[in-house]
C-alpha cells in the first residue's frame, strides 16, 4: 500500500446534481484509509448573477439554495473521520453559507464545526477601477454603460490549500477554477510547490475529470445498443486516487450504478475544451496531448502523462449583466396532419407578433423535427421529409422587457382558441436572463482571502 | 484494397463524441471505438467538412485538434449557438445535443474497420 496517495472524491458536478449521491462516495473515502477530501462543484458562469439577486433580496442568502440538501447526509460521517468537504457553494455569500452550515451542525448535533471560507473572488466594486484586458475575441460588454450585477475573479487552488492549512471540516469558496476544488487539497497534502508545473497540471487534470460529477462515471454517455450503462438511477460519483507523482486513477463507489471505462474518460478529457495543448487555469496551463488513459481494472482507468507550463500572469474575471427576458411557449398537435397544424401555428406566431408591433426577437420549432439541431433560420426543419405523429409547436422570443416576453408567450396559450385544430397541453413561461462577458486583470490586483469561522464567530 | 470496397457509413457507426460549451463556442470530442477507425477519420474529417455541417447555424470556423495517443480528436467550432447560453433562442442553448448532429457526418471506411468498430462498441 503505497503511503503517497490521497483520495478526492467528488458529489456535485452542478448546482441541480442529485443530493443523495455523497453518501457512498464519503463512505468509499472513509472506507479506504488513505488521506482523503471531498468536493462540490455547484456555480455555473451565470450562477453568480442570480445569487447576487437573491442576495440583494434577502442579505443572509446568495449562496447556493441546496446548501444543506448537498452537505447534510454527509457532514457527520466527514467530521467524524476528519475529511474535509470543499465547495464552491458559497456562491455570492461565502459567508452566509459559512454561517448556515454552523446552523445545519446545530441542527445535527455536531459540536466544535470549523469553516474556513475563501473569498476576495468578488470584484463587483471594484472592476471599473482595475487594469482590465480584453479576454480573448470575445465582444466585449460596455463596462461604462453597464450596470455590473455580479463580477468575479476565477481564484486558484493556493488560497484552498491555505485554508486546509488550518484543518477545517468545510471549506466554502466563492468563484474558484473549478479544478482548483481538487487540486487545492492535493497541493496541501503532498506539499506541491505552486511553480512544481507538472503536479500542478496533474492535480488542474484531476480537478477537470471530477468536476463534472457523474460526466465520467457513465452519466451523459449512455446510448442504448452502443454505449451501454446500467445503473443510471444510482450513478456512482467519481473518485480519483491521486499519487504524489501525479498519476490518477479514477474509479466510482463499490456497489454504486455506471460506469468508469476508457470511453467516459475520454469524453470527459475533452469535454469544454478548445486547444488541448494548453487548458489555461490560475493555476497550470495544462496539456493533455501526451496523456495516456489506460483501463487497469474493473471502472477503474489509469490516467498519466499530465505536462504543465506557468499558469497565465493574468487572471480571468467573469462580468454578468442584465440580458433582457425569453417568453416561451409550446403546444402540441397529435395524429393525422399533425405536421401541418403545428406549421400553421407558427406562421400564426409570426404574423401575431408583427400585428401587436412586439419588439422582440422571435423564433418558432417544430419539436418531432430536427428543430433542436437547427438553426434560427429553420433550413434544416424546412427539409424535413418525414411525417412525425406528433408535433410541438415552440415560439421563443428574445425582448427587453419582461412585458413583451410575456405577451409572446401568452400568445402561444391563444392558440388554444384561436389557433390550428386539435392544439393542447400548453406550457408558458417567461425567464430573466444574463449575459456574460469576461476580461483579465493583474494578478496583483487580486487578494484572495482566508477567514476561520467557529462556532463562537456565529 | 480498391475504393470500391469501401462502405460509407456515418461516423456514429464507428466513434463517439460529447459536446461541451463555452460562450458562443462549441466543442465536440469524436472518438473512435476501435483504434483502427482513427485513420479513416483523420483523413475524412476534416475542419471543412465540420464547418459545412455547422453551417446552418452560422458557425464561422472549425478547427479539429488531432490527440493520436489518446486516439481521439477535438473539434472547436465557432460562433455555432446562437449567442450560447445567455442569448440563444434555440431550446439547448449549450448545444449539449449536438454531437449526434456531428456524429451524422459521413466516412468511407474498408468492412474491416467497420467490424472492429462494430465488436469494440459492443462490449
Amino acid at each position: 500500500m503505497s503511503a503517497h496517495r490521497m483520495h478526492i472524491g467528488n458529489a456535485a458536478g452542478f448546482s441541480v446534481d442529485r443530493m443523495d449521491v455523497g453518501g457512498p462516495v464519503a463512505d468509499a473515502l472513509i472506507g479506504s484509509g488513505r488521506p482523503a477530501a471531498l468536493f462540490y462543484e455547484t456555480l455555473a458562469e451565470r450562477t453568480l448573477a442570480i445569487a447576487q439577486r437573491e442576495r440583494r433580496r434577502d442579505p443572509e442568502k446568495g449562496y447556493t439554495p441546496d446548501l444543506a440538501g448537498f452537505v447534510g447526509p454527509v457532514l457527520e460521517r466527514c467530521v467524524a473521520s476528519g475529511i474535509p468537504i470543499i465547495g464552491n457553494f458559497g456562491a455570492a455569500n461565502p459567508m452566509g453559507a459559512a454561517r448556515r452550515l454552523h446552523e445545519l451542525a446545530k441542527e445535527l448535533g455536531i459540536e466544535g464545526l470549523r469553516v474556513a471560507v475563501v473569498d476576495g473572488d468578488d470584484l463587483r466594486e471594484d472592476i471599473r477601477g482595475l487594469r482590465t484586458e480584453q479576454w480573448g475575441d470575445e465582444t466585449p460588454l460596455d463596462l461604462a454603460n453597464t450596470e455590473i450585477l455580479a463580477a468575479n475573479v476565477y481564484l486558484g487552488a493556493q488560497p484552498i490549500a491555505e485554508a486546509l492549512d488550518q484543518d477545517p471540516h468545510i471549506v466554502v469558496t466563492g468563484r474558484v477554477t473549478d479544478s482548483a476544488l481538487a487540486l487545492g487539497p492535493l497541493m496541501q497534502h503532498f506539499g506541491w510547490a505552486a511553480d512544481d508545473w507538472d503536479k500542478m497540471a496533474a492535480g488542474v487534470l484531476a480537478g477537470h475529470l471530477l468536476e463534472c460529477g457523474s460526466q465520467i462515471t457513465g452519466g451523459y454517455h449512455a446510448d442504448p445498443g452502443r454505449k451501454n450503462v446500467s445503473g443510471l438511477a444510482d450513478v456512482g460519483f467519481p473518485i480519483a486516487e491521486v499519487e504524489e507523482d501525479g498519476a490518477i486513477i479514477v474509479t466510482k463507489p463499490e456497489g454504486t450504478g455506471g460506469v468508469v471505462n476508457t470511453r467516459t474518460v475520454k469524453e470527459q478529457i475533452l469535454y469544454e475544451l478548445d486547444d488541448p495543448t494548453q487548458y489555461l487555469t490560475p493555476d497550470a496551463t495544462l496539456d493533455i496531448s501526451d496523456v495516456a488513459v489506460e483501463q487497469i481494472g474493473p471502472n477503474r482507468v489509469r490516467v498519466t502523462g499530465a505536462k504543465g507550463r506557468a499558469a497565465p500572469e493574468t487572471l480571468k474575471v467573469t462580468i454578468s449583466a442584465d440580458g433582457g427576458w425569453l417568453g416561451e411557449g409550446e403546444i402540441s398537435y397529435a395524429g393525422p396532419n399533425a405536421m401541418a397544424r403545428a406549421q400553421l401555428a407558427a406562421k400564426i406566431m409570426q404574423e401575431r407578433v408583427d400585428k401587436l408591433g412586439l419588439d422582440c426577437e422571435l423564433r418558432t420549432d417544430l419539436i418531432g423535427t430536427v428543430s433542436i439541431h437547427d438553426g434560427d433560420t429553420g433550413e434544416l426543419t424546412a427539409s424535413f421529409d418525414g411525417e412525425p405523429r406528433e408535433v410541438r409547436m415552440r415560439a421563443a422570443a428574445n425582448a427587453h422587457d419582461e412585458a413583451t416576453a410575456a405577451m409572446v408567450a401568452r400568445e402561444v396559450e391563444s392558440l388554444y382558441c384561436d389557433g390550428p385544430a386539435g392544439g393542447g397541453g400548453v406550457r408558458r413561461s417567461t425567464t430573466w436572463r444574463v449575459k456574460t462577458g469576461s476580461v483579465l486583470v493583474p494578478r496583483s490586483d487580486v487578494k484572495p482571502r482566508v477567514t476561520m469561522v467557529t462556532e463562537d464567530d456565529i | 484494397m480498391t475504393s470500391d470496397s469501401l462502405v460509407e457509413v456515418p461516423l456514429y457507426e464507428i466513434a463517439h463524441g460529447r459536446t461541451g460549451d463555452k460562450g458562443d463556442r462549441l466543442n465536440v470530442s469524436i472518438i473512435p471505438f476501435d483504434d483502427s477507425g482513427y485513420a479513416p477519420i483523420a483523413e475524412q474529417a476534416t475542419e471543412a467538412r465540420m464547418l459545412e455541417m455547422f453551417r446552418h447555424r452560422g458557425a464561422t470556423e472549425a478547427r479539429r485538434y488531432d490527440l493520436p495517443k489518446m486516439k481521439a480528436f477535438n473539434f472547436v467550432i465557432e460562433n455555432v449557438l446562437q449567442g450560447g447560453v445567455n442569448n440563444s433562442l434555440n431550446l439547448d442553448g449549450h448545444g449539449k445535443t449536438l454531437s449526434f448532429h456531428a456524429l451524422t457526418m459521413t466516412v468511407r471506411v474498408s468492412p474491416a474497420v467497420l467490424a472492429a468498430a462494430e465488436q469494440a462498441r459492443g462490449d
